[in-house]
């Protein structure tokens, strides 16, 4: 008679708990025990550990077919034995795997839920967005009481994506032959790396400088203050007029940096921390504003040059439509930049 | 268990009983299990759940048939082709036929993706994987006006067929973004509507700048 199983006693045991290990008895003679304390669900080391006792029982199951000749019931019962244990030890595998999965979609699940950190960045109406955007033109008067800033994320993030827009379709009215996609990744960057990346600069400053304002306050003020960029450059990509960039440069420029340098102002305690502060900011706004007008025009220049050889004198593509006034405007703003290039 | 340990049984002592491993029960929806149809059935069911989806888009009427059963297939074939179409741009130029496809792609989802952490931050009802469904299928008639874009280049590329190709693109421009804001504004607060559909506005208007500045060379 060959090595006998103890198997699983009575229908009232129905979890996997209740089976155990093997113990190592390959020479036979003794009987087979399922040693419970070797099974440890928890640890993942239970995996070599079932791995090894799927092993040893395939093994065991080898001899018992080869060598037993006994009753058929018996063997049936071995048999059923047999597939028993291993069903209830895929199962037991199963399971760890189904725990490992429920853990990481959890930890998914709870970076989903930072999303609703956000969420109150985002509470705002529409009557809301369009008289902020209204008041980023206007320059406050009351420097000596600290402004009230939105913290709001939402008409600083469509304002972003706008520039971006507009700086394609400064592109397309160029009317010249473009490699679109680096051009997209390019404007992408440009925006979204002059907001996040000014806005941390800044709030680093003010933080030297002790200014009362927060990161999201700082984001949202230079976020509005791109409305004036956007206006700027819509108007002046449609209309190739140098000498009008420039007016709508002070103007419209110069009037969202105010109103930003006012509020950091009346936030900001001490002459000289209100210079450095400030004076960075507009030199910041306003230099965006000038770097994205010619950048355009370089940008293009350079993939021309790269499309159609040096044969090209180089701003011939630049504003066509330019009359004959503004030509000498035109040729020292070319002659600049070709000299800053 | 640790009793257990000790108990061995002597040879002598039969062993007898009945060894039954309760097999589960044939789980109850054995009858909607598609594992065991052929492929076909499942292609066809696919292929049509995806024609009814465009049909949809086609003439936006308020059914709830594009949120309740979404799907991307229908979005990776429009993305898909339209990139496809869009590559043919620069295809002599030494460089550049792969990173044009990857930038149409990548500008399609990820846009796709804004939008919906956009709608779902101002409080809306709808979930992230139906708003791409939504967004997504909206870029047909957009695939449209590319595929007649094309059409009218080979015929040449004169100021006429810049304005033929601006007619049709602004009308299919007009026609996604409405489309996408007559399934998604619903699931909006009623007073918050224009703040999601601007971005939608936007989306769509970039991907018709690259259709409409999109020139074979």
């Amino acid at each position: 008679a060959g090595p006998r199983i103890m198997a699983a006693p009575g229908g009232s045991r129905s979890g996997a708990a209740d089976w155990g290990g093997f113990e190592d008895n390959m020479q036979g003679g003794g009987s087979a025990v399922i040693d419970m304390e070797n099974m440890d669900d928890t640890s993942g080391s239970s995996f070599e550990d079932m791995g090894e006792m799927h092993q040893r029982m395939k093994e065991e199951e080898e001899e018992e077919t080869e060598g037993e000749a006994g009753a058929a019931e018996e063997e049936d019962g071995e048999f059923l034995g047999m597939k028993g244990l291993r069903g209830q030890l895929g199962r037991q595998v199963a399971d760890q795997m189904w725990q490992v999965g429920k853990r990481q979609a959890s930890r998914a699940f709870s970076l989903y839920a930072n999303i609703d950190i956000l969420r109150p960045y985002f509470d705002v109406e529409p009557v809301q967005v369009r008289t902020r955007l209204l008041e980023s033109m206007i320059p406050v008067k009351m420097i000596n009481f600290p402004q009230k800033i939105a913290g709001e994320l939402y008409g600083p993030l469509m304002l972003v994506f706008t520039l971006v827009a507009i700086l394609l379709h400064g592109m397309k009215t160029s009317d010249t032959i473009i490699r679109e996609g680096t051009l997209m990744g390019t404007a992408i960057g440009t925006c979204f790396g002059y907001w996040l990346g000014v806005s941390s600069f800044i709030y680093f400053l003010a933080y030297l400088c002790n200014a009362q304002i927060t990161m999201v306050q700082m984001l949202s003020l230079l976020g509005y203050g791109l409305f004036g960029h956007c206006i700027t450059l819509f108007v002046t990509y449609n209309i190739h007029f140098h000498s009008l960039f420039y007016i709508f440069w002070l103007v419209v420029g110069g009037l969202s940096t105010l109103r930003m340098v006012a509020v950091l102002v009346s936030r900001t305690v001490g002459h000289t921390q209100r210079l450095i502060l400030c004076g960075t900011l507009a030199a910041l706004h306003m230099l965006f504003l000038l770097y994205l007008h010619f950048a355009y025009h370089k940008v293009v220049e350079g993939i021309l040059d790269t499309l159609e050889g040096p044969n090209m004198p180089p701003f011939q593509r630049v504003a066509r439509d330019i009359p004959v006034v503004s030509n000498a405007v035109l040729n020292t703003t070319a002659k600049a930049v070709a000299l800053t290039l | 268990f640790a009793g257990l340990a000790d108990v061995s049984i002597s040879e002598d002592i039969p062993v007898e009983g009945e060894i039954t491993v309760p097999v589960a029960s044939r789980s109850p929806d054995e009858d909607y299990s598609t594992l065991d149809e052929p492929v076909r059935d499942t292609i066809l069911r696919d292929l049509k759940a995806v024609g009814k989806k465009f049909v949809h888009v086609m003439y936006p009427k308020k059914s709830s048939t594009l949120l309740r059963d979404w799907d991307l297939w229908g979005p990776l074939v429009l993305c898909v082709s339209l990139a496809l179409m869009l590559q043919g741009g620069s295809a002599d130029s030494k460089d550049d036929g792969g990173p044009q496809f990857a930038e149409v792609f990548v500008i399609i989802w990820f846009g796709a993706v804004v939008i919906t952490l956009n709608s779902k931050l101002l409080g809306g009802t709808i979930s992230f994987f139906q708003s791409l469904c939504v967004l997504g299928y909206c870029v047909l008639p957009l695939t449209v006006a590319m595929l007649v874009c094309r059409l009218v280049l080979l015929a040449g590329s004169g100021t006429v067929s810049f304005i033929i190709r601006l007619i049709v693109v602004v009308a299919m421009f007009g026609w996604s973004t409405l489309a996408s804001t007559a399934f998604l504004a619903d699931s909006q607060p009623p007073n918050r509507k224009a703040l999601v559909v601007y971005p939608i506005f936007l989306f769509y208007f970039v991907i018709s700048w690259m259709i409409l500045t999109f020139t074979p060379q």
